[in-house]
């Protein structure tokens, strides 16, 4: 049916510029076939007069101007959706490597999903309990949530990224749950851990797996989030499942979006990346969420190391503009050996407040939280000053705080691997802490609720 | 009537273009591929037309037809825009979830205003009576807080030939004939205009009253003026959003208008929630019922982005229109000079500083100078406040939106991380934050207190900026080696900080402050500061005084005293000074 084209006029990174077409659609997917007969895919990334740009999901090398044909298709990109995808392993573009089957199923969509209706969207309330304390107790994650974690090379996030699948719950249920896993450009080895601890905690026979390793094809990274979002909401949206997406690593993803943007020789904003990459996250973090009248949920959790652990940078910056806030890991914490090397500062979470609280938590979570982040800041600037003045320089009151925060560091943040606290224990912590401070200290908690918890 | 009609030769995102396009006018709406996506021409060369896309043109084909409409992008103004929620090229999100679901497909035709609801109708004119451009036909109550003044659009007049009698119509029935000329106009509930067209007014006049936020720290040190503008510059995080909803909640304005650019799904869907619960402190009705939503969420189509914020501004001038003050939140006109930016690039324009087209500052430029208080068509005062959330690059003021935007703005609350991440809210910058309006709104607040606001106000920043000064020193030589005087000044200021200008949205008393309480807030405070100054040349030292029970009341009663109550401040004040006198001072 469809015309075969032999004239690639040009070649240049990952893209191929094919003239004399008609009838092109924008977005619409290629096959490529190679000089030796094998298929590649790509897509329609510009039509201008009668040449269109392609992207090769593969990359172009071993493409040729000479022996290389190629087809339109006349459709976008698709994947067969179903739910036996649950435990199953697929490449980056969602074609099983597990060497199972195919999914069968006459179900096929468009990996580029639609945009939610804001008018249809519920907002996320539902408490999700991760046996952290510092996120449970102080950056509460929510059900339909999307909240990164911002970390470096060197830390552990891949563990605390499997640490709170393993244990992510919502206290008194517990059915419907499952795990999409999306590797973007991550080492082999990294995949194998992501894996084994799926596997061991269980977890494994209810997740799907979406793998574009460091040996893969970089531009396929720039659809492999889509097709597992795309399963993500026939999950959630039609089979009533609540979904976490751990979407790993970011920056690679971010990466490959610039190289694209190189070669079609854009104008670029900050550090070479494409003036469209907030929109271009967006349609992928966007796509988290609930909607009204429906059961199901998706939660995203994407993982992303700052270039130079520097926050500014332009991927940890375009993503904390579009996230509902963000976990951030601390190369400071870590040396000191404090794992989960969470830093409260700068992380935060914007649903937190819809999520806790009288008849879903507790009615001292909010308050306590506050009063932790009010002490541990002033914790954090009077560490700084007795570096300069010592201990001495400072009043009773300082020396207090200063106790706190080497304490809420040691007890409150700190947990091993295998711990899954309560939400009950965190806030017991944090109680046990904030007690050393005389109640006039405590400005951001009711007198009534201090009178009930605190003790002396 | 002959329409213009092109071919697609390219399609590059949302921006085509077509050729043989002949008879196409400059920002004429067009009907792009053979779904007739909705666009706009950008830019006309020949017979080449260049359109701008409102909605996604995957699977968009060469050769594909773009047609003309023979009019410009256009929003109606009508009944039917309060309570309402509406994408960028205002298209009501609620019509599109009926024909499409939850998920928003393309080429969906749907308009504005609802065409079979009827409004009941109020004539003000009568047959024989002159109607002038902007003035009132009749009126609806359209809701509870809104009387919807049916206008003569700007550009009719004449006699009255007709006016339909007091009763129910739709938007779409003629309720007055007006003869000009020799010529009859029908006229209708409503009418269209371009957005890219300020509306007429008659005379600007300087803001004269402040906009009342609730909001302390702003109301009370960078107060903004009704028919001002202000920016809300601030990294990832710091409140932009949540700022600009208690704006939109608690503001006197009479209608509302909050659009969301470029932003989040769920922040759309926090306000349709919770708006309709909250209830305005003036008339105890539900908020939603003054207000407007525009939604343009980060995964819609980006050039709608771009249209979202002239749509709104122009719905905010029609009801100016009506003698109203209207208030703007845009959250984030930065969404919108990126989506500028994506636009230019496509085209090939020359970029100017960071991509960004050589023609942002005049956009900009262009888009705060639709505020203003003025008089209108019809005699009367009514204002549009501007309040535009600018989210910079890594959080950097110099970048080139923030700069630019600073030159038309005359208000600027700079939200900082660091307040932000030690969860002082609102995390306005007190030292470099400023408000131009101070001297207009100055005779309205020192009418209601005595004189005494700005130099309460004054007082107050003086404290804070000798705290900074202060926190220097102490780096130096710590906080023992500090005079009393000196360390009386950190105390007054944490008080001020964390008893007045620190503001918990969340809380159900604090997040709405009235201007009394406000006043007597931070008298209260500086009263603390005169007595505890008086004490100290006594000899009582300052952590004594620091240490009485009732400074944590005080520290607290921003949550604990509503508005109603709040000559239990006068009591607090009174504990402080007899504590005070019992350790020998006062
Ligand atoms: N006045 C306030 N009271 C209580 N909490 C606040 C207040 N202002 C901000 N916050 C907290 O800060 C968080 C971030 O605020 P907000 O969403 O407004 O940031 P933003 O500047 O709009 O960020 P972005 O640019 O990413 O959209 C909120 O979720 C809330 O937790
Ligand atoms: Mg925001």
């Amino acid at each position: 049916m469809s015309m075969e084209y032999r004239s690639i006029q040009k070649i240049s990174g990952p893209l191929i510029f094919v003239e004399g077409v008609s009838g092109v659609g924008y977005y619409e997917l290629v096959e490529i076939r190679d000089g030796e007969g094998n298929l590649r895919k790509g897509r329609v990334l510009e039509i201008n007069r009668n040449i269109a740009v392609v992207e090769v999901f593969e990359g172009t090398t071993g493409l040729s101007t000479t022996s290389t044909t190629v087809r339109f298709l006349g459709r976008p990109l698709t994947i067969p959706l179903s739910t036996e995808m649950l435990g199953r392993i697929f490449n980056g573009i969602g074609e099983p490597i597990d060497g199972g089957p195919p999914p069968i199923t006459e179900d096929y969509r468009d990996v580029n999903g639609l945009p939610m209706n804001p008018y249809s969207r519920d907002y996320p309330t539902k408490f999700i309990q991760t046996g952290v304390s510092a996120i449970d107790g102080m950056n509460t994650l929510v059900r339909g949530q999307k909240l990164p974690l911002f970390s470096g090379s060197g830390l552990p996030h891949n563990l605390l990224a499997t640490q709170i699948a393993r244990q992510a719950t919502i206290v008194g249920e517990e059915e419907g749950f499952a795990v999409i896993f999306v590797a973007m450009g991550i080492k082999h080895d990294e995949a194998a851990f992501f894996k084994k601890s799926f596997e061991e905690s269980g977890v494994l026979k209810n997740a799907a797996l979406f793998l574009n390793l460091a040996d893969d094809p970089p531009v396929e990274r720039l659809v492999t989030p889509r097709c597992a979002l795309t399963l993500a909401e026939y999950l959630a949206f039609e089979q009533d499942m609540h979904i976490l997406v751990i979407l790993t690593d970011m920056t690679n993803y971010a990466e490959a979006l610039r190289e694209i943007s190189a070669a079609r020789e854009e104008v670029p904003s900050r550090k070479g990346y494409p003036g469209y990459m907030y929109s271009d996250l967006a349609s992928i973090y966007e796509r988290a969420g609930r909607i009204r009248g429906r059961k199901g949920s998706i939660t995203q959790m994407p993982v992303l190391t700052m270039p130079n652990d520097d926050i500014t940078h332009p991927i940890p910056d375009l993503t904390g503009y579009i996230t509902e806030g963000q976990i951030v890991l601390d190369r400071d914490l870590h040396r000191r050996g404090i794992y989960p090397p969470i830093n409260v500062l700068p992380s935060l979470s914007r649903l937190m407040k819809d999520g806790i609280g009288k008849g879903k938590t507790r009615e001292d979570h909010g308050p306590v939280a506050s009063q932790l982040y009010a002490a541990y800041a002033r914790a954090q600037e009077l560490r700084m000053l007795s570096t300069i003045i010592g201990e001495e320089g400072l009043t009773e009151r300082d020396r207090l705080y200063l106790r706190f925060g080497d304490a809420f560091e040691k007890r409150f943040i700190s947990q091993s691997v295998n711990e899954n606290r309560s939400l009950e224990i965190t806030l017991n912590i944090a109680w046990e802490l904030l007690s050393i401070f005389p109640d006039s200290e405590l400005t951001r908690i009711p007198e009534r609720i201090i009178k009930l918890y605190k003790r002396s | 009537m002959l329409r213009a009609v092109g071919r697609i030769i390219k399609i590059s995102g949302p921006v085509v273009q077509a050729e043989g396009a002949l008879g196409f006018e400059m920002h004429e709406l067009a009907m792009v591929g053979n779904e007739e996506l909705i666009g706009e021409v950008v830019r006309i060369e020949g017979d080449i037309i260049t359109v701008q896309v409102y909605e996604d043109t995957t699977g968009l084909k060469l050769g594909e037809p773009v047609k003309g409409s023979g009019m410009p992008l256009a929003v109606e103004l009508g009944p039917g825009l309060v309570n309402n929620i509406f994408d960028g090229i205002q298209r009501p999100l609620t019509v599109i979830r009926d024909i499409t679901g939850d998920f928003v497909k393309r080429g969906v035709k749907a308009t504005a205003l609802p065409r079979d609801k009827k409004w009941h109708f109020t004539p003000l004119k009568k047959i024989g009576d002159y109607a002038r451009p902007g003035e009132f036909l009749g009126k609806v109550q359209e809701t509870p807080l809104i009387e919807h003044r049916i206008l003569v659009p700007p550009n009719r007049e004449g006699r009255v030939e007709f006016i339909a009698e007091e009763g129910c119509y739709t938007v779409e029935d003629v309720i007055a004939k007006l003869s000009f000329e020799g010529r009859t106009y029908e006229l209708k509930m409503y009418h269209r205009w371009p957005v890219r067209r300020p509306r007429p007014y008659i005379e600007r006049y300087e803001p004269s009253e402040p906009l009342i936020t609730g909001q302390r720290i702003i109301d009370m040190l960078f107060p903004v003026a009704k028919g001002g503008a202000v920016a809300i510059p601030g990294g990832f995080g710091t409140g932009k959003t949540i700022t600009s909803h208690q704006l939109a909640a608690w503001s006197d304005a009479n209608v509302i208008i909050y659009i969301g650019c470029g932003e989040r799904g769920n922040e759309m869907t926090e306000v349709l929630i919770s708006f309709p619960e909250l209830k305005d402190p003036r008339t105890g009705r539900p908020l939603m019922e003054r207000t407007i939503l525009i939604a343009n969420t980060s995964n819609m189509p980006v050039a709608a982005r771009e249209a979202s914020i002239y749509t709104g501004v122009t719905i905010a001038e029609y009801f100016r229109d009506m003698g109203y003050n209207v208030a703007i939140m845009a959250d984030s006109t930065s969404r919108w000079a990126e989506a500028l930016r994506e636009i230019a690039g496509r085209l090939e324009e020359m970029p100017a500083e960071e991509g960004y087209p050589s023609y942002l500052a005049s956009r900009l430029g262009e888009f705060y100078e639709r505020a203003g208080r003025v008089k209108t068509l019809s005699g009367l005062y009514g204002s549009v406040t501007l309040i535009g959330a600018v989210s910079p690059p890594g959080g950097d003021f110099s970048e080139p939106v923030t700069v630019h935007t600073k030159r038309f703005v005359r208000a600027f609350w700079a939200l900082d991380s660091a307040l932000a991440s030690m969860r002082h809210y609102p995390a306005i910058n007190w030292l470099i934050s400023y408000s131009e309006y101070v001297d207009y709104v100055e005779k309205w607040w020192n009418e209601r207190t005595n004189g005494r606001w700005k130099g309460m106000r004054l007082k107050a920043l003086e404290i804070l900026k000798k705290e900074d000064e202060l926190k220097e020193i102490i780096r130096l030589v710590g906080v023992e080696s500090l005079p009393e005087e000196e360390k009386l000044i950190l105390e007054t200021a944490r008080l001020l900080r964390e008893g007045f200008l620190q503001q918990n949205a969340y809380d159900p008393i604090d997040t709405y402050s009235s201007p009394e309480k406000q006043f007597k807030l931070l008298d209260a405070i500086l009263k603390f500061h005169e007595i505890a100054l008086r004490s100290i040349s006594k000899g009582i030292i300052t952590s004594k005084i620091a240490s009485l029970p009732s400074i944590a009341d005080l520290v607290r009663a921003r949550m604990n005293i509503p508005n109603e109550k709040i000559e239990d401040i006068d009591a607090i004040i009174e504990r402080i000074e007899s504590e005070i006198k019992s350790l020998g001072g006062a």
